[in-house]
């Protein structure tokens, strides 16, 4: 199970580099980052190399965060490979709350970070089609 | 202005007269509450006190006090002087806590009440020849039902309007011409905008303002004054008491005449509870001397004034309150509204935040903004976007369902509401009454 940290982040300069830095200080290696924002606070989203270990040293410091299981796709690395994927889902009616891209281990794969409204329906779906979910050694993650 | 009188004989009365009014009814009201309400009837027995040690107002210090928190125990019928059956009204305003007070009226009450506003409506000049615009909210509120009934009394065409809808405000104003305007300062100061705005304001014909239910500035009241082309009077009152018309300006503008005859003011050291000499800022305490169904005695107002008998030019003899300088307790006016920083409180910990927040009252263009900084807590935390945005709205209409009017909700990350000496700061007041 790939797990994504999401944080609450304030609205204001300096929160994003606390959070990052503070990664950074303990050895943390960020695979992906996403933020989605509103006027006032934003959520960040980042998968990284170990989630419980960086899970644990955000809360020591205090910080507002969620664990969730998420579900990352290889995409094939050519025009139109995530717009197939996402015709797929359009076509089964699964509900996208938002995705982005992460960084393979090294391969010249391409690899998208799902999260669906209904998780069970996404994996069938891209199964179904033949696709395949990658692994945390695809990531390079522990 | 021409000197015009509601009820002469008992607004110029000497001041030996008031005292003699205030001393019969008084002792005729301690009667009736010792009589008709155990709540307060306890509280006097506690302090050893019968209806035969008040023999007129020398010995009203003797009475206890009462306060809001009074009301809440008392909540809801525990305070009445008169059976349910002889009421004929309810008016309500918010408590320490969520749980609102309500205050009872007989048809009496009711008219001596919208005497008390008459007085004021007359003494800004009403005539029956003024069309009356109020805008104060109609409803539970005092203001609306208040002004409306003294609109009445005082022989103007009265308008109705109610609160909000600015456009409409306008168009009756344009229209049926509008010649007194009552409503909170801060809303007059938006119509005047809205009227420089539109271009309209050689179709307005107003001539004065009654204002109250808020604190404003003497700069606030020059900006009024200007931009609408009158002259703007203030407006005190409380639903514990009444409502508007307690106290109202006279043409002076030096103060607010306290209806007397209905009314006992002093002053008190919020501290000690000790009555303050004439001229002494202290806490302002009612006593009301002719209500029946709600008959309030040594209600602390937690309004901070000063009184003052010096003569008034408008030959009112009255005894005149400041304008309130501020509170003795944690309450805030915010438009026209009373918040309690508890009841804040208690949305939050219903809605699973912490207690931890922050009010930011501010006035932008005359209009009072009211936010509340809310701490983010690992419960409604989402990884949706949306999920935390419904969660806010959640809490959004939970505050205003609690407070009666909207409050901007703020979240932050947990531990930044600034804290002083370990303490938090709940209130930060940025107006500049």
């Amino acid at each position: 199970m790939i797990y994504q940290i999401s944080v609450f982040l304030e609205n204001r300069a300096g929160q994003l580099a606390e959070v990052t830095g503070l990664l950074a200080e303990n050895n943390v290696n960020l695979r992906a980052i996403s933020i989605a924002e509103t006027t006032d606070y934003g959520v960040l989203r980042v998968i990284v190399d170990d989630a419980e270990r960086a899970s644990s040293i955000l809360l020591g410091q205090g910080n507002v965060m969620s664990m969730t299981p998420v579900s990352v796709v290889e995409v094939p690395d050519r025009p139109a490979g995530l717009a197939d994927v996402l015709e797929i889902l359009s076509e089964k009616e699964i509900d996208i709350e938002y995705m982005y891209s992460i960084l393979g281990n090294g391969g010249e794969k391409a690899y998208m970070v799902f999260r669906a409204s209904d998780e069970a329906k996404f994996e069938a779906a891209i199964k179904g089609a033949g696709l395949a979910l990658a692994t945390k050694a695809d990531l390079g993650l522990k | 202005m021409e000197k015009r009188y509601y009820q002469p004989e008992i607004e110029t009365a000497s001041y030996e007269q008031i005292r003699a009014w205030q001393n019969e009814r008084l002792v005729k009201q301690v009667k009736h509450v010792w009589e008709n309400v155990p709540y307060y009837r306890k509280k006097m027995e506690a302090k050893g006190v019968t209806p035969d040690d008040i023999k007129g107002v020398d010995d009203l210090h003797k009475l206890p006090f009462l306060t809001k928190d009074d009301l809440r125990e008392a909540y809801p019928y525990g305070l009445m002087g008169k059976p349910l059956a002889d009421c004929v009204r309810i008016q309500s305003t918010s408590g320490t806590t969520g749980k609102r007070v309500v205050a009872f009226y007989t048809q009496h009450d009711i008219d001596l009440w919208e005497d008390c506003c008459a007085r004021a409506i007359v003494a800004v000049g009403g005539t029956n020849e003024d069309v009356c615009h109020v805008s104060y909210g109609y409803g539970l509120f005092t203001g609306g039902p208040g002004l409306n009934g003294g609109s009445h009394k005082a022989g103007c065409l009265t308008l109705p309007m109610s609160s909000g809808n600015t456009e409409r405000q306008l168009q009756f104003m344009t229209d049926l011409g509008s010649t007194i305007l009552c409503c909170t300062p801060s809303y007059a100061a938006y119509l005047a905008e809205s009227i420089k705005e539109r271009g309209i304001k050689d179709q307005i014909k107003l001539k004065a303002g009654i204002f109250g239910a808020e604190a404003w500035s003497e700069e606030m009241r020059r900006d009024i004054e200007r931009e609408l082309g009158i002259r703007a009077y203030d407006i005190y009152g409380l639903t514990e008491i009444s409502g508007p018309g307690v106290s109202f300006e006279c043409q002076e503008q030096t103060g607010m005449h306290i209806n007397e005859d209905h009314f006992i003011a002093e002053i008190i050291d919020p501290e000690t509870g000790e009555v303050l000499p004439e001229g002494s800022k202290g806490e302002l305490v009612f006593s009301c001397i002719t209500k029946e169904a709600f008959p309030l005695l040594r209600y602390r107002t937690r309004d901070i004034c000063v009184l003052t008998r010096k003569p008034c030019s408008c030959g009112r003899t009255h005894v005149k309150m400041s304008k309130p300088m501020g509170r003795s307790d944690d309450m805030l006016i915010i438009r026209g509204v009373n918040v309690f920083p508890s009841q804040i409180e208690t949305v939050l910990i219903e809605q699973g935040y912490q207690a931890n927040y922050q009010i930011i009252v501010d006035r932008v263009n005359n209009s009072d903004t009211f936010e509340v900084m809310v701490e983010m807590t690992p419960e409604n935390f989402s990884d949706s976007l949306a999920k935390i945005a419904e969660m806010e709205k959640k809490l959004v209409a939970a505050l205003k369902a609690m407070l009666g009017i909207a409050a901007k909700v703020k979240l932050v990350a947990p531990k930044t509401i600034a804290r002083s000496e370990g303490k938090a700061v709940r209130v930060v007041d940025k107006r500049k009454i």
